[in-house]
């Protein structure tokens, strides 16, 4: 015992003395992602993803030592706007990376950007900050949030669909999502229905989906509703017979529990685990290795978000407290995005590609989407064009 | 609206319905026996669906699971009682509220911890795995009308053990006047242990009896809970009679409502303000109806005799 503190003091010593005269040589992050409640499972993929990037790098961030902060929002905005808070003036972060849900998005928006730090968001990418809100300390790694609904509708004109049944929960998210579906198709919508937030139970909506024989369903079912509604979709014999397109629903964070029921299921997506790259195939061998479970959007968009920190530090020559510098870094976005196709759009949100993704089985027994075919290229989201930053 | 699809989804309602039934009869006898409110008992069912889930997986097979699920249920209801809520009995309502919220909270972050966030899921038995054509397109799994069958079994079940025997009996009077019973010599902590017991054991078994069509998750019971004080109080605080009346009734209502609810209002309105409008009204349907019986009778449809 003694011997141990006698050899830790002077290390703590050096440590201390060295920590006060590098006071700017540790580069700190934030991150705020939701870790309690039925979806935080998505939040451990963020984390998750965020820590193996920072791993990869020698546990540096643009070559400084990086120090990461994990707090849970608990997906409440008031207790995000606490912590945010916390996080900036408490622990001085210089980076803020969260979070998973829009609604904590909204709250936590403005005390980041207004601060000394830079605010990434892996997953949420509201309209609002696309558009005429954008702000130039704000980057998004993941879509603005319609993309992911667009694919389909896209998907469903193409394919020559000629009725839809749309299914979503009701709240705004909801509503987005069959509007974004809406707005690349132009076929009959048989009917368009909002469940309560929460619903368990689809068999109402099962069977009026069979009584209206649509081409296609789209749903948006996040978290616990999409396992249900998957699993009550194959057991009411409907997935042979019409086919299931849905965003947010069937992947790598709901298919553990989906299992079989959800295999031939669409989905729309930026990447999945097949992606053919060296950097993801990489990626993915490494979260598997690390974490027991395949890694989904959440976590590859979150390991995004520490490669462009990375980027931007660099580019800026780790010159922590030129913000016009790292910004500029962050708006370059110099990086090998685990997607290949990156480039950061002028509102701060990416220019990518987006694919038809579907659930296919592993030898391993585990389940994960696979890539069937690109839907959109280079695509700008819809709201860029109201942004005034420079282009 | 064709006549299939009305019955179709009134067989969705009876489902709902016995579900609520299942969790609602321990709620409306601890509440009505013991005067205690137990917002825990949602986390209850959840309980029970995790167990079912976690011995199934031990087992391989469904019946075990259950078979073993439900007396793990059982004592875990009666450690809850021992451990917590008995010392709660005599305090006033917000203290047991705030106490039983206060275990919502913990169990949910503690069955998190002991398995896992993500949602689990449990295969349907291949003896009910089966589904037979109800309308063109759509099965309607065998498993599902287990569930009716179960839950009315457990009715009648429990209809004659509350009016037919002495337990029975004890229960009842207790309901009516718990110090009564207690001067009559009769041991009234044991007569709450078992009805707390028996009642997480219901909520258990509806938890057991869903697992396989619904995921199993954290926070299962929160949603289900609300809807299960509905019955209650449209029932009748402490009636068994009145939950079972109720819960059909609520399930039917929640149901139909939702589903022809929007069509009804089609035929009234233009087709974008009904749906508005049926999108607003849905949710709300159950809440008119405990309104408006309570307007008209204050201590639910069966009220327990004061």
């Amino acid at each position: 015992m003694f011997a141990k503190t006698k050899m830790l003091l002077p290390a703590a010593l050096l440590a201390l003395s060295s920590g006060a005269l590098m006071a700017q040589e540790k580069v700190k992050v934030g991150i705020m992602v939701t870790l309690s409640g039925p979806p935080a499972v998505l939040g451990q993929q963020a984390r998750d993803g965020f820590n193996l990037a920072v791993k990869t790098l020698g546990g540096k961030l643009g070559g400084i030592n990086a120090e990461v902060i994990v707090v849970d929002d608990e997906l409440k905005p008031d207790v995000a706007v606490g912590k945010v808070k916390g996080l900036l003036e408490r622990d001085q972060v210089n980076f803020v990376v969260g979070p998973i849900f829009s609604n904590v998005l909204q709250a936590i928006h403005k005390p980041v950007v207004d601060s000394n730090a830079f605010l990434i968001s892996p997953n949420a990418g509201t309209s609002n900050f696309a558009g005429a809100q954008c702000n130039a300390n704000f980057y998004v790694t993941s879509y603005q949030n319609d993309q992911n609904h667009e694919v389909l509708g896209k998907y469903a004109q193409d394919k020559g669909f000629k009725k839809l049944f749309l299914m979503a929960p009701n709240y705004q998210a909801g509503r987005d999502a069959l509007a974004g579906v809406k707005r690349h198709f132009k076929g009959e919508i048989v009917a368009e229905v909002y469940t309560p937030l929460g619903q368990l139970d689809f068999s109402a909506e099962l069977a009026q989906i069979a009584a209206a024989k649509p081409d296609a369903l789209f749903t948006f079912m996040p978290g616990g509703m999409g396992v249900n509604l998957v699993r009550q979709y194959r057991q009411a014999g409907l997935a042979d017979a019409i086919p299931f397109l849905s965003a947010f629903t069937v992947d790598e964070s709901t298919l553990p529990a989906q299992k079989e029921a959800a295999v031939g299921f669409f989905g729309g997506a930026n990447w999945a685990p097949d992606m053919k790259n060296p950097q993801s195939e990489a990626f993915v061998k490494a979260y598997e290795a690390a974490y027991n479970s395949v890694p989904g959007t959440y976590a590859m968009q979150a390991y995004d978000a520490a490669m462009l920190i990375d980027a931007a530090i660099r580019s800026a020559g780790g010159k922590l407290g030129n913000k016009d510098a790292i910004r500029a870094g962050l708006r370059k976005a110099d990086f090998k995005s685990l997607r290949g196709n990156f480039k950061m759009g002028h509102n701060g949100y990416p220019i990518q590609d987006f694919y038809l993704v579907q659930a296919v089985p592993r030898p391993d027994g585990k389940f994960q989407t696979s890539i069937r075919q690109k839907i959109f290229e280079n695509y700008v989201d819809v709201y860029a064009k109201d942004c005034k930053l420079p282009k | 609206m064709s006549m299939t699809l009305l019955y179709v989804q009134t067989l969705n309602g009876l489902q709902l319905g016995v579900l609520l039934f299942l969790i609602a009869a321990g709620l409306t006898l601890v509440f009505g026996v013991m005067d205690f409110i137990n917002l825990a008992h949602g986390v209850q069912y959840m309980i029970g669906a995790y167990l079912a889930a976690m011995f199934t997986a031990l087992t391989g097979n469904f019946f075990y699971g259950l078979a073993l699920a439900l007396p793990s249920a059982l004592a875990f209801g009666l450690l809850l009682e021992f451990l917590i809520f008995r010392h709660l009995y005599d305090r006033d309502h917000l203290d047991q509220v705030l106490a039983t919220f206060g275990i919502i909270l913990f169990l949910n972050q503690a069955v998190k911890v002991v398995w896992g966030a993500a949602p689990l899921s449990v295969p349907i038995p291949d003896v009910l795995s089966g589904s037979i054509r109800l309308m063109d397109g759509l099965l309607y799994p065998v498993y599902r009308l287990a569930i009716i069958g179960s839950g009315l079994a457990i009715a009648v079940l429990l209809g004659i053990l509350v009016s037919r025997t002495r337990i029975g009996m004890l229960v009842r009077a207790g309901a009516s006047n718990a110090p009564m019973v207690s001067a009559l010599g009769v041991d009234i902590g044991k007569l709450f242990m078992i009805v707390f017991g028996f009642g997480a054991m219901l909520a258990g078994f509806a938890g057991a009896m869903v697992a396989p069509i619904l995921s199993v998750e954290p926070g299962m019971g929160d949603n289900l809970l609300i809807l299960t004080f509905v019955v209650i109080v449209i029932g009748g605080i402490g009636s068994v009679r009145g939950a079972f009346i109720a819960a059909i009734l609520v399930g039917l209502v929640d149901t139909l409502g939702r589903v022809f609810g929007p069509q009804v209002l089609r035929a009234l309105m233009d087709p974008s303000a009904a749906s508005q409008a049926g999108r607003a009204l849905a949710p709300m349907l159950t809440y008119i109806l405990m309104a408006a019986i309570l307007f008209f009778r204050p201590g639910g449809l069966f009220p327990a005799k004061k």
